[in-house]
């Protein structure tokens, strides 16, 4: 099992060091030749979402990375990486996402929810984050709330989170897609 | 769950790593920052190197000014507050800051004292030019540390010795044993607890990005091999000949910093780049700000 992760930009050690932590190998994509590897799944990091999307442009990477999820490669996207997998983005998800949802930096915080199919009293972190506003088809599952808003979602073997699950010692999530990729 | 603001402001400095933050004075450049992969902005009155050439007394911005850019983009926006002047921290806080610099680039308002970080919800990054000063700037409530280097010159000379120094320090605590500690802290002038989180981890409890003269994409690779997580860029960028152009450029090389071959590519037909001073010409050293 190998795991590409996302390394444009953003929290993509700290994916790594939960990887590892699960004996699970993983190696960092920061241009094309890093993606011609194989592969069983991707992780998209929090960072900036505007940021990673223009460079994926850059590096010609959008497309390749679209077309692998839309054949399957299973992905998991957390924070800036929900964004990418919305619509007007890799739009590889029916999900519509609202940036910056709870405003700025003050308005980051700290839940515990339940993620259905993962787990009851996930730590959920939430920084400069955004919110499922919309689902788009029945092809995709909302698998948390917080304050009335979903915070994680699913579309067969996509996965996408508006919190830092990688921030905290909780591995559920990340145990979770690996479940997703074998 | 109780929110930690603390831990929450140290997580949103990790997730500017691997990105370059950039100097702006206007929406407009705010904007062409953003549509370049600026990770985040900071929105000031004068450049650094403006602020040298026109001397005085240097504060923080119109907070007008501020919203303005602020309503730009969507990205996070930085500002600037003196060196212990809580009074203009809080105005920033009162304003929805994403991040305080507590900058060495303003004239300082105390020369004694640092803000107390910890009494605010904001958070705060704060320049350091050796371990013992990043160290003391965490115990005050800093939840990212970035060099000093020598703002406002385009000479990346003193960001490269402050990024050095401080990575030679931590290899050194790391290298230490046990009970060789206590007495480290008290050269270093630091809390002992920081001081043993550097040994046991071999890195600063919070990110640590560069700054301070970095004008070119080389010049990011170069801090990002030397260690640092992500870039300020101050002068560079609107003090060049195209800016869009060259702020993209030094996005792309802080991603892929030891590509030699893209970094030739990106360093192709950026323009003019700024005019920079050299250390010797410079009569006010910002970095001696503020220890």
């Amino acid at each position: 099992m190998r795991i590409a992760v996302l390394a444009l930009q953003g929290a993509f050690i700290e994916h790594e060091q939960v990887l590892q932590r699960l004996g699970v190998e993983s190696f960092e994509v920061r241009q094309k030749k890093d993606w011609l590897q194989k592969k069983d799944g991707l992780i998209l990091p929090g960072g900036e979402s505007t940021v990673q999307m223009r460079l994926l442009r850059e590096l010609d990477l959008l497309e390749p990375v679209r077309q692998s999820i839309r054949e399957g490669l299973p992905v998991f996207g957390t924070c800036a990486g929900m964004i990418l997998l919305s619509e007007g983005h890799l739009g590889t998800m029916d999900i519509r996402v609202r940036r910056n949802a709870y405003g700025r930096q003050l308005g980051s915080f700290n839940a515990v929810g339940k993620v259905a199919e993962v787990g009851d009293d996930i730590p959920m972190t939430f920084i400069r984050a955004p919110y499922i506003e919309d689902i788009l088809s029945d092809k995709c599952r909302s698998l948390a709330e917080v304050n009335g808003h979903i915070v994680a979602a699913r579309q067969g073997k996509q996965l996408a989170a508006a919190f830092h699950p990688e921030l905290t010692s909780d591995d559920r999530m990340h145990r979770y897609f690996i479940q997703l990729t074998s | 769950m109780e929110t930690n603001r603390q831990d929450l402001n140290r997580q949103l400095a990790q997730m500017l790593k691997g990105g370059v933050i950039m100097d702006v004075t206007t929406p407009e450049q705010a904007r062409i920052a953003e549509a370049a992969g600026a990770c985040a902005v900071m929105a000031l009155e004068r450049i650094p190197a403006d602020i040298r050439a026109a001397g005085g007394v240097s504060r923080m911005s119109d907070p007008k000014m501020i919203r303005g850019i602020q309503e730009a983009v969507s990205i996070p926006v930085m500002a600037k507050c003196r060196i212990g002047h809580i009074a203009e921290a809080q105005i920033l806080e009162a304003i929805e800051i994403d991040y305080i610099d507590e900058s060495e680039v303003l004239s300082p308002a105390d020369n004694i004292y640092h803000i107390d970080k910890t009494k605010f919800k904001v958070p705060f990054v704060c320049g350091a030019k050796n371990l013992g000063e990043a160290l003391r700037r965490i115990a005050e409530g800093a939840t990212m540390i970035r060099t000093k280097g020598e703002p406002g010159t385009g000479d990346v000379v003193q960001a490269v010795s402050h990024m050095r120094l401080m990575q030679s320090e931590i290899r050194r605590l790391v290298g230490m044993s046990e009970d060789e500690l206590y007495e480290a802290a008290k050269q270093l002038q630091a809390p002992y607890e920081l001081v043993r989180y550097v040994h046991e981890n071999g890195k600063l409890p919070v990110v640590n990005f560069a700054a301070g003269g970095v004008a070119t994409p080389a010049d990011a690779a170069l801090m990002m091999q030397l260690g640092a997580e992500g870039v300020f860029v101050g002068s560079g960028i609107f003090k060049s000949g195209n800016p869009a152009k060259r702020a993209a450029a030094i996005v792309q090389a802080v991603t892929n910093y030891k590509d030699a071959k893209l970094l030739a590519e990106l360093s192709e037909d950026l323009g003019e780049a700024m005019v920079g001073i050299n250390e010797h010409e410079i009569e006010l050293l910002m970095a001696e700000r503020g220890k």
